[in-house]
């Protein structure tokens, strides 16, 4: 198998005492599609926002795509390398976090032209590619304020995208949607899946997770209580704590399903 | 569909509370307008009352007026340097440097927690006692209308610094944190994202503080700049007229401030209807 694109090693993180990652070690590898699912407060978002240091790790190692940063790591060669993984890794978040002062277009090749170094026309060309892949290409001059939460949110997924990355990391991207907006976004995510991106996804879409994941982890008290592929993961659960946390997520999806 | 025919056009009840509505209102500001005008009227009586010298306020009028384009220099000039100043206080107070973070922490509380009045004394009879040798040897005298733009400028840049401060942390940690995940520096996102937002913000409250200043510009008449206060005061001293000409300045003023108050106000419902 290839080299993995995000090697964590003995990850910890604290919130002041709080500990809520516990010596976390883990492999992404080229073309995974990785889905972290638990309950709040289980710590899956901070060690997906560990992963590019928008969270700083109390102890441990972080490496993607061959670059390594050490927890409390200092000075400008770090913040070099992290910016090196922050552009290697493409976020998108739960609440879009659009530029509302630019159009769709300039949120787009913001990152590509300031922080590449990307020509402006081609990284036009560029992001009008990936606009017209998440289905967006009309609203290319729109700005944020105009958009609907589910085209923010592709709007989001195209402006990572832009910047070529190695991976995707999705933190809860469709947990401030509207219901009914929620399939335009995951439909987009699972095309992407699908085309071999590598991604990362804290998610309670539990059905995303069953179609489009390689592998599900589920995380209770800063640890990987379970980890499988999701044939295996949602029909035989080994750890009693994953039958209950699925248990009680279907009974919930059932009562919505009947509104 | 019964619902529907509720609201029809002959619904008297309906027209009769609208009707109720709007006489109620134009009352009300009829009846302000009287109180204003009544006001008025017992003024002018008192004035009469009082003999104030009318010829003579007419024959001082443009002397006095002249001094309007001093204040408002004095202001914009004033402004646009204390604009500069809380940009950088702003950072200052934003930094995690702690030299840079103490600068600008000591700057924004010695200034509010001094009188306006004692700091344009300090810069016009206190710097001329600061003797350097070779740089100043007598001193450190400032031209009067200098001296009176620093003090202000000086003065209004603490206040704005926490205006400043407040705008850009109402930008969204969010935004932050995108810009970052895209691989911008610090710099970068404060230049690209942070602060073009912020500028938004505090714009209507610079406007404020421009508005204030120009009346806030009368302290440097005590330094002898030949503004609107100035004149009034050298007129009325002179001929011991001071009733005559402090009104008249008075009146310049609350004019100056009527009028940029409604350009204010303009600007800010622009800027809200740009906004969504």
């Amino acid at each position: 198998m290839a080299e993995p694109i995000v090697h964590v090693k003995n990850l910890h993180k604290y919130f002041g005492r709080l500990h809520v990652l516990r010596d976390i070690s883990f492999e992404i590898h080229p073309r995974e599609v990785v889905c972290l699912i638990g309950r709040s407060g289980s710590g899956k978002s901070t060690l997906l926002r560990c992963i590019n240091f928008l969270e700083e790790p109390t102890a441990g190692t972080v490496e993607v795509n061959g670059v390594v940063v050490q927890a409390k790591e200092k000075g400008q060669d770090r913040d070099n390398r992290v910016r090196k993984i922050r552009t290697s890794a493409g976020m998108v978040f739960q609440e879009f976090n659009l530029f509302p002062h630019m159009s769709v277009i300039d949120n787009i090749i913001e990152a590509p032209v300031g922080v590449k170094g990307m020509p402006r026309e081609e990284a036009i060309a560029l992001g009008e590619k990936f606009l017209a892949k998440v289905g967006l290409m009309e609203k290319r001059d729109e700005f944020p304020a105009r958009l609907s939460g589910g085209q923010k949110q592709r709007a989001a997924i195209a402006r990572a995208l832009t910047m070529e990355p190695k991976m995707m990391l999705f933190d809860e991207p469709t947990s401030a949607l509207d219901p009914e907006l929620i399939g335009e976004v995951l439909t987009v995510m699972k095309e992407l899946a699908f085309e071999g991106t590598t991604m990362m996804v804290v998610t309670h879409e539990m059905g995303f997770a069953r179609e489009a994941a390689d592998r599900v982890i589920f995380m209770d008290g800063g640890v990987f209580v379970e980890e499988g592929p999701p044939e295996q993961f949602f029909t035989s659960p080994r750890d009693p704590r994953t039958a209950k946390f699925l248990q009680r997520l279907l009974a919930g999806e059932e009562g919505r399903g009947k509104k | 569909m019964a619902v529907a025919t509720a609201a029809a056009p002959h619904d008297e009840m309906a027209e009769g509370e609208v009707r109720r509505e709007i006489q109620a209102k134009f009352s009300f500001l009829a009846w302000t307008a009287a109180v204003w005008v009544g006001i008025f009227v017992l003024m002018i009586a008192f004035f009469s009352f009082i003999k104030l010298d009318f010829g003579f306020i007419i024959k001082w009028l443009p002397f006095i007026v002249a001094g309007i384009p001093m204040t408002l220099f004095v202001s914009v000039a004033s402004i646009a340097l204390a604009v500069l100043l809380a940009f950088i206080g702003a950072l200052g107070r934003l930094s995690r440097n702690p030299l840079f973070f103490g600068l600008s922490t000591f700057y924004v509380s010695i200034i509010r927690g001094t009188p306006l009045l004692v700091q344009v004394f300090m810069w016009f009879l206190g710097l001329p006692q600061v003797k350097i040798p070779y740089i100043a040897p007598d001193g450190i005298v400032l031209p009067a209308l200098l001296a009176g733009i620093l003090a202000l400028a000086v003065c209004y840049g603490a206040y704005m610094t926490e205006t400043f401060r407040a705008g850009i942390q109402s930008i969204s940690p969010g935004q932050t944190e995108a810009a970052v995940a895209l691989g911008m520096t610090r710099s970068q996102t404060m230049r690209r994202i942070i602060l073009p937002q912020a500028v938004r913000i505090v714009i209507p409250p610079i406007g404020n503080e421009f508005i204030a200043m120009t009346k806030d510009s009368v302290l440097v008449s005590f330094m002898g700049v030949w503004e609107l206060f100035f004149r009034a005061q050298r007129v009325g001293r002179q001929y011991y007229r001071n009733f005559e000409t402090l009104l008249l300045a008075a009146v310049f003023y609350w004019i100056m401030q009527i009028i940029l108050q409604s350009i204010q106000s303009r600007i800010e419902t622009r800027m809200a209807r740009g906004d969504r």
